[in-house]
C-alpha cells in the first residue's frame, strides 16, 4: 500500500455570512491522497469541492480538523516546515485570464515562487525560466511576453509552469481545464498527466466534468453540500455506483454515441437545496429517488461498505 | 417542401482596432419545422456570430453583414426593416441565451417578463397574459408557478431561471427556438433537465431548435442534424448519426478523439488536436483548420475546399474527400491506430 501523502481528518470550513447564517461548505470530511496518484473530486456547484482544495492548501483557514503532510500535522509545523510545506503544495487555478498578473511578464510571473523562496539568481533562475517553459510545451522566447498575448491553453500553462517552478510534490488542480476550448483540453490533460510521470507529481484534481475525472484520477470522491457522499476507484465508481447521488450524476452524463443516447436515465427532480440551509439528517434526500423515512433523520456515517468503496448512504446500513 | 429557414452564403465581418474580422464566411445551411439542428464549435467559430445575425443582433458598427440571404418563412430577414425585425423576434423567433442571469432583467419580476411578450406581439390583456405566463411556467416544470410569478430573477437558482428564459421565448409559441449554449452555465444534473425539456416541448409544440453547443454529448443526445463550425466556416453537415458514425473532416475526427470514453475501463491517452484556435485576423488562405490539421497536404494551405457530398445531407468541406486525394477513410483508421 503506498503512503498517504495527504491526510485529511474530519476537516471544517464554515463561512460566516451573517449573525445566522452559516454556510458549512466543508462540513467533517476524512479521506487520504496518497503519495504519486491522481485524485479526482467532483461536485457541482456549491457543493465545496474547490473551498476543499483551497483549504488543503492553506489558502483558507480550517474551521476544524486537521490537515496531515508527509506524516505530520500541517498545523503543527515549525516556521521551517511549514515554508517546505508550503512550496511543496501548489495550486493551478480555474481561470487562466485572471489568475495571471496582466502587468508582469511571463517569466517573471513563473519566477515568482522562486523569487519568494529565494531559490535562484540571475543566469541560473532566467535558465531556469527557459526549462520550465519548454516543460509545459512553450518557447523560451515567451518569457518576455505578456499574459494578453496568450490563448486560454497557453495560459494555463504558464500557470502550470508558475505552479512546477518551485519543485512541489502535491498539487490541487481547481478545475483546470473548464474554461478551455475541447481540442486544448486533451492537450493540458495530456501535458498533467506527463509531468506527474515525469516529476513524480501528486494531484487533487477538481472538475465538475466528469469524463475528464474518470480519464485522469486513480481514485474519485464525489461531493454534495459540503459533504463526502462517495469515494473509491475511479473504474469502480464508474460501474459500481453505491450512492443515488453517484448514480443520477453519472447517468446525467452526455453520452457522445448517439446509439447509446437512448437509455434509462435517472432524472434528479428539482435543484440542490441552498448551502446555508441544508437539508437535516442526508443533505441528499430532498432530491433523492430512494430516500427513506431515516434519511430525514438521521445524518449517514461515511463508511467502507465494499473493499475501498466507501459511501455515505443509510441503504447501505447492516 | 420549403425550409422553415434558409441561410445562403452568410458573410459577417467586424471592423476591430486590430483590422477585419471575418466572423463568418459563406455559411449556408436550412432548418425545417420541427427539427433540432446543433451547431457545435469552439470559441470563435462563428457559431454565436452566425445565430446573433439571424435575429439581428449583431452590433453595427463593429460588425457588418457584408453578404448572403437569411430566408425565413419566405422572407430575407435582412432586408427587413428594424420594425419589421422587431415584429418576428420574440413573436415568430425566440432566443435564449446562455448566462440567464444577465439575460433576465433584475429589476422586473419574473411574470411580467413573460407575460410582457404576450402584450406586445399577441395583443393579450393584462389578465390574459398572467394566466398565460403562469400557465407557461408550469409548463417549463416551475413549482408553484403562482408564487414564482410574483418574484424577482434572484429568487430563482440558475436551473429555474434558465427555464424562464425558456418560458418567455416560448410563450408566444415561435416557430423557432435558438438557443445559444443554454446549458453551458448549469451543472450536469440540471444540464439534463433542461435538455429533456427542451426535447418535450419541440415534440409537444413543434418549434424547430437550432441548438448551440460546444459538447459533442449534447448533440448526440438531443440534436438530429448537426454543422461542424470551424474559423468562421462550416466544415461538416451531416444527420447526428452520419456524423458520429462516418466523420469525414479531421476537426471533427480531432474533437471525437479529444474527449474521454467514460464506457470503458482501459485508459487511454487523449489525442488532442495540436496548436491554437486559428487567428481571425489573418486566416490562412486555404481551410482554416490546416495548419493544426495532421492530414494537410499543399492544396490544402492554398485553396479553401469545396463542400463535398458524402451522402444525402451529408457535406464536408475538405481536400481529402476528393478523388485524387489520398483515402480519407485510411487516415481514420490510422488515427485510430495512434489512439490505441
Amino acid at each position: 500500500m503506498p503512503k498517504n501523502l495527504v491526510e485529511i481528518k474530519t476537516l471544517k470550513k464554515y463561512f460566516h455570512l451573517g449573525k445566522d447564517v452559516t454556510v458549512k461548505s466543508v462540513d467533517d470530511i476524512s479521506f487520504t491522497i496518497r503519495s504519486g496518484e491522481t485524485f479526482g473530486l467532483v461536485g457541482e456547484s456549491g457543493s465545496g469541492k474547490s473551498t476543499l482544495g483551497k483549504t488543503i492548501v492553506g489558502l483558507h483557514q480550517a474551521s476544524g480538523g486537521e490537515i496531515i503532510y508527509n506524516g505530520k500535522k500541517v498545523a503543527e509545523l515549525s516556521k521551517e516546515e511549514q515554508r517546505v510545506a508550503n512550496k511543496e503544495m501548489q495550486i493551478i487555478f480555474q481561470d487562466p485570464h485572471a489568475s495571471l498578473n496582466p502587468r508582469m511578464r511571463v517569466g517573471d510571473i513563473i519566477a515568482e515562487g522562486i523569487d519568494a523562496y529565494k531559490l535562484l539568481k540571475g543566469k541560473q533562475r532566467e535558465r531556469r525560466i527557459y526549462e520550465l517553459l519548454e516543460r509545459v510545451g512553450l518557447l523560451p522566447e515567451h518569457a518576455k511576453r505578456y499574459p494578453h498575448e496568450f490563448s486560454g491553453g497557453q495560459r494555463q500553462r504558464i500557470g502550470i509552469a508558475r505552479a512546477l517552478a518551485v519543485e512541489p510534490k502535491f498539487i490541487v488542480a481547481d478545475e483546470p481545464i473548464s474554461a478551455l476550448d475541447v481540442s486544448i483540453q486533451a492537450q493540458v490533460v495530456n501535458l498533467m498527466e506527463d509531468l506527474a510521470k515525469t516529476e513524480g507529481l501528486t494531484y487533487l484534481f477538481i472538475a465538475h466534468d466528469l469524463g475528464m475525472v474518470k480519464h485522469i484520477s486513480d481514485r474519485i470522491g464525489v461531493m454534495y453540500l459540503g459533504k463526502m457522499m462517495e469515494l473509491s476507484d475511479s473504474d469502480d465508481m464508474f460501474q459500481n455506483p453505491l450512492h443515488p447521488y453517484t448514480q443520477a450524476l453519472l447517468s446525467a452524463i452526455p453520452k457522445t454515441n448517439p446509439k447509446m443516447a437512448k437509455r434509462e436515465r435517472i432524472m434528479l427532480q428539482g435543484d440542490p437545496p441552498s448551502p446555508t440551509d441544508p437539508p437535516s439528517g442526508c443533505r441528499f434526500r430532498t432530491r433523492c429517488p430512494l430516500a427513506m423515512e431515516v434519511c430525514a433523520k438521521v445524518e449517514p456515517s461515511f463508511k467502507e461498505v465494499e473493499p475501498n468503496h466507501w459511501t455515505a448512504c443509510h441503504l447501505y446500513d447492516a | 417542401m420549403e425550409h422553415l429557414l434558409k441561410v445562403d452564403q452568410l458573410k459577417v465581418n467586424f471592423n476591430t482596432y486590430g483590422g477585419e474580422v471575418k466572423a463568418v464566411r459563406d455559411v449556408s445551411f436550412h432548418v425545417d419545422q420541427g427539427e433540432i439542428v446543433a451547431i457545435v464549435g469552439e470559441s470563435g467559430s462563428g457559431k454565436s456570430v452566425t445565430v446573433q445575425s439571424i435575429m439581428g443582433l449583431i452590433p453595427s458598427p463593429p460588425g457588418m453583414i457584408k453578404g448572403g440571404s437569411i430566408q425565413f418563412e419566405g422572407k430575407d430577414l435582412l432586408t427587413l426593416s428594424k420594425r419589421q425585425m422587431r415584429k418576428i423576434k420574440g413573436s415568430k423567433i425566440g432566443m435564449i441565451f446562455q448566462d440567464p442571469m444577465t439575460s433576465l432583467n433584475p429589476t422586473m419580476k419574473v411574470g411580467k417578463q413573460i407575460a410582457e411578450a404576450l402584450i406586445t406581439h399577441r395583443n393579450f390583456s393584462k389578465a390574459n397574459a398572467k394566466n398565460k405566463a403562469v400557465e407557461m411556467l408550469k409548463l417549463v416544470g416551475i413549482p408553484n408557478p403562482e408564487a414564482r410569478f410574483q418574484q424577482y430573477p434572484h429568487e430563482y437558482s440558475g436551473g429555474m431561471r434558465q427555464r424562464a428564459m425558456i418560458a418567455i421565448a416560448l410563450a408566444c409559441s415561435p416557430d423557432l427556438l435558438i438557443a445559444d449554449e443554454p446549458t453551458t452555465a448549469l451543472d450536469v444534473t440540471i444540464q439534463a433537465q433542461v435538455l429533456e425539456l427542451m426535447k418535450e416541448l419541440q415534440k409537444k409544440m413543434n418549434t424547430a431548435i437550432i441548438l448551440i453547443t460546444h459538447d459533442l454529448g449534447v448533440v448526440a443526445e438531443t440534436a438530429q442534424r448537426v454543422l461542424v463550425m470551424y474559423g468562421g466556416v462550416v466544415v461538416e453537415s451531416a444527420s447526428v448519426m452520419e456524423l458520429f458514425e462516418n466523420p469525414r473532416h479531421p476537426y471533427t475526427w480531432g474533437l471525437l478523439q479529444s474527449i474521454p470514453d467514460t464506457d470503458t475501463s482501459e485508459k487511454k491517452r487523449l489525442v488532442p488536436i495540436a496548436g491554437s484556435p486559428p487567428d481571425l485576423f489573418s486566416p490562412p488562405k486555404g481551410c482554416p483548420f490546416a495548419p493544426r490539421c495532421k492530414y494537410a497536404m499543399d492544396i490544402c494551405l492554398e485553396e479553401m475546399p469545396t463542400d463535398y457530398d458524402i451522402s444525402d445531407g451529408h457535406t464536408a468541406k475538405c481536400w481529402l474527400n476528393d478523388e485524387r486525394a489520398p483515402h480519407p477513410e485510411t487516415f481514420a483508421r490510422l488515427g485510430e491506430t495512434e489512439n490505441a
